[in-house]
């Protein structure tokens, strides 16, 4: 048996935010300020995550859809929630200082519909000292294409072009799964100036209620998440990391430490903890405590030494 | 213990592993008690999600964890027991109705907002209605214990669907209760909110009382209309599909009288007659 290796350094650089370790949340898996209604203070002590994204803001506020919401499949659930949020100006009144008391890097999740509505909400909160970098939902309409900006490489350069000379902040594009090459997608944005991209989102889907057979959710469909999308994420973010040199933040039902190594291995700089949350609200601890175990057991002293390579366990380990 | 404004008592940071100490049947029910070593006693209304360190694997479900209320609680030399009153019907109850005692199982909570004393409801409130259906009697037993501890005249009215799904009376070990059964086999053949309008119809004091009720959709908004109507306070235990417990996914939207929803884990499952615009919501009972 090999002497265990001394904890493994965790920190990553992110857009050249320092993190204490790689594990953040996905957009709209976990709303700080609700959590702390239930869990109280006890939640910014010993807070899961290394920055947090927040739920996405749009221009003006939003109920959300109809229910039902969410829906349980096989490892995994659908969900179409809808993007409830109170608009750019109840987010910076109400949502942001609240937001501003959490112990880590704030990260603002935006969507519009035209890139008139990006700039007002990049402007809106890029100025802001609170925010450290904003993450742009392309996964919406252009009312004015009618073409999903994040499922056109035409469209997201164009969108990343108006926008960014707009802040000096760093600009995530979250990717969509649901079209045939990612990595074009992701080259636009690079080409438009983006200093990261983030995937995967929800894979659009739409269960049946076995009842009726009419479809369950009440918008229809919605994204599948959870485990069961795990290897489709992989995938694509392994086309995407070899296709950009912008870093990459993966996420796609990692619910241990050993699936946010797989996320690392296949090139991300850091990885997002989303269904697993609703699993336990304390999720992305236990995966960032069994990811330096895992690096342990392969005698790598930093999580850098893992990012896109293989990475054998150890010859000498005999645990498994 | 942490108890915020509202009475909600705060939940350890955590989903944590309890030890499962006894599991009985009511009718076509079953009661399995676990005892929270590290949790503090739940504000009745509150609830738990409840899941497995096995859940999500072998076929793939169940993946989330599931919501219960809580049955009946009672301190423990170390922590609390928790009683939960289950139906098997789908995945999720499916596994927890096959736990043992030694079993283990994962738990998150106390969580969301509890019930209101009758006077924060209405200053001339004299005592309390519980209006319970089926299992839903199970989150009014724990309240009507704590009325009780306050002092606080309850009548309670139950409503089954049959003798099977009567098993939750057991949990009502007081005189103060009048039956319903749609099958007939036990007090009055119809449902419960019969008695209740009659309750209301006819007591003076009927209207001064504040009434809480936990049951099915239809049940509930019938409560609803009628207290309504009646300008009655009334507080609804509700139910609606929920992954997380914690506000995190915004599955369980309630719609609010006047637009928009509220999430039922972090601003119910107690919720006033008056916020929502129905009972009835799509996918819940499910």
């Amino acid at each position: 048996m090999s002497t265990p290796a001394a904890q493994p350094d965790l920190g990553i650089e992110l857009c050249g935010i320092r993190l204490a370790h790689p594990v953040l949340n996905g957009s709209g898996t976990f709303d700080a300020i609700a959590a702390r209604r239930a869990f109280g203070d006890a939640l910014l002590e010993r807070f899961p995550f290394a920055a947090f994204v927040s739920k996405t803001i749009t221009p003006e506020p939003r109920a959300g859809n109809p229910p039902p919401r969410i829906f349980e499949t096989p490892s995994g659930m659908v969900n179409s929630i809808g993007l409830p949020n109170k608009g750019l100006d109840g987010f910076l009144r109400h949502d942001l200082p609240a937001l501003a008391e959490l112990p880590v890097p704030l990260i603002v999740s935006v969507m519009g519909t035209s890139a008139e509505e990006f700039a007002g909400l990049v402007d809106g909160v890029g100025d802001r000292h609170e925010v450290a970098a904003l993450e742009l939902n392309v996964s919406c309409p252009n009312v004015k294409s009618g073409l999903i900006v994040g499922e056109q490489p035409t469209e997201t350069l164009a969108l990343l072009r108006a926008l960014r000379d707009r802040t000096a902040k760093p600009l995530i594009v979250k990717l969509t799964p649901n079209v045939a090459d990612p990595a074009a997608i992701a080259v636009a944005a690079e080409e438009g100036g983006a200093d990261a991209v983030s995937l995967v989102n929800t894979i659009k889907a739409a269960p049946m209620d076995p009842a009726t057979m009419r479809p369950w959710l009440g918008a229809g469909s919605g994204g599948l998440s959870g485990a069961a999308i795990r290897p489709i994420a992989l995938g694509q973010l392994t086309s995407v990391a070899a296709a950009v040199g912008i870093p990459a933040i993966g996420m796609g039902g990692i619910e241990s430490g050993g699936d946010a190594l797989e996320f690392i291995a296949a090139g991300a700089t850091a990885v997002a903890v989303g269904t697993a949350n609703f699993r336990d609200p304390i999720a992305a601890e236990r995966v960032r405590i069994e990811l330096a175990g895992e690096l342990a057991a392969r005698d790598l002293d930093e999580v850098e030494s893992a990012r896109g390579r293989a990475v054998p366990s150890s010859a000498t380990s005999t645990s498994t | 213990m942490s108890v915020a404004t509202d009475g909600r008592v705060l939940a350890p940071l955590g989903r944590r592993a309890c030890e499962v100490t006894a599991v009985r049947t009511t009718g076509t029910y079953r009661v399995f008690s676990a005892l929270d070593r590290d949790g503090p006693r739940p504000a009745p209304g509150q609830f738990y999600m409840l899941t497995g360190e096995d859940w999500g694997s072998a076929g793939g479900r169940p993946y989330l964890p599931r919501a219960f209320a809580v049955a009946e609680e009672r301190a423990a030399d170390a922590g609390v027991e928790l009683d939960f009153m289950l139906e098997p019907v789908g995945p999720g109850t499916v596994r927890l109705d096959g736990l043992a005692p030694g079993d283990e199982i994962e738990l998150t909570g106390p969580l969301g907002r509890p019930f209101s004393m009758p006077a924060e409801l209405n200053p001339d409130a004299a005592g309390a209605i519980l209006v319970g259906g089926g299992i839903g009697i199970a989150t009014l037993a724990i309240w009507r214990r704590a009325l009780a501890d306050a002092g606080i005249a309850t009548r309670s009215l139950l409503g089954f669907r049959d003798e099977a799904h009567a098993g939750g009376l057991e949990l009502f070990d007081c005189s103060e209760v009048r039956l319903a059964s749609e099958d007939g086999h036990v007090g009055h053949r119809g449902y419960v909110t019969d008695l209740l309008a009659v309750l209301l119809e006819g007591e003076d004091s009927s209207r001064s009382a504040a009434v809480y009720a936990c049951g099915p959709p239809a049940m509930l908004e019938a409560v609803r209309e009628m207290c309504g109507d009646r300008d009655v306070a009334c507080e609804l235990a509700m139910e609606a599909p929920m992954a997380c417990g914690f506000g995190a996914c915004f599955g369980c939207a309630v719609p609010l009288a006047g637009g928009s929803y509220m999430r039922l884990c972090v601003d119910g499952p107690v919720v006033r007659g008056e916020q929502i615009e129905t009972a009835l919501v799509a996918g819940a009972g499910h």
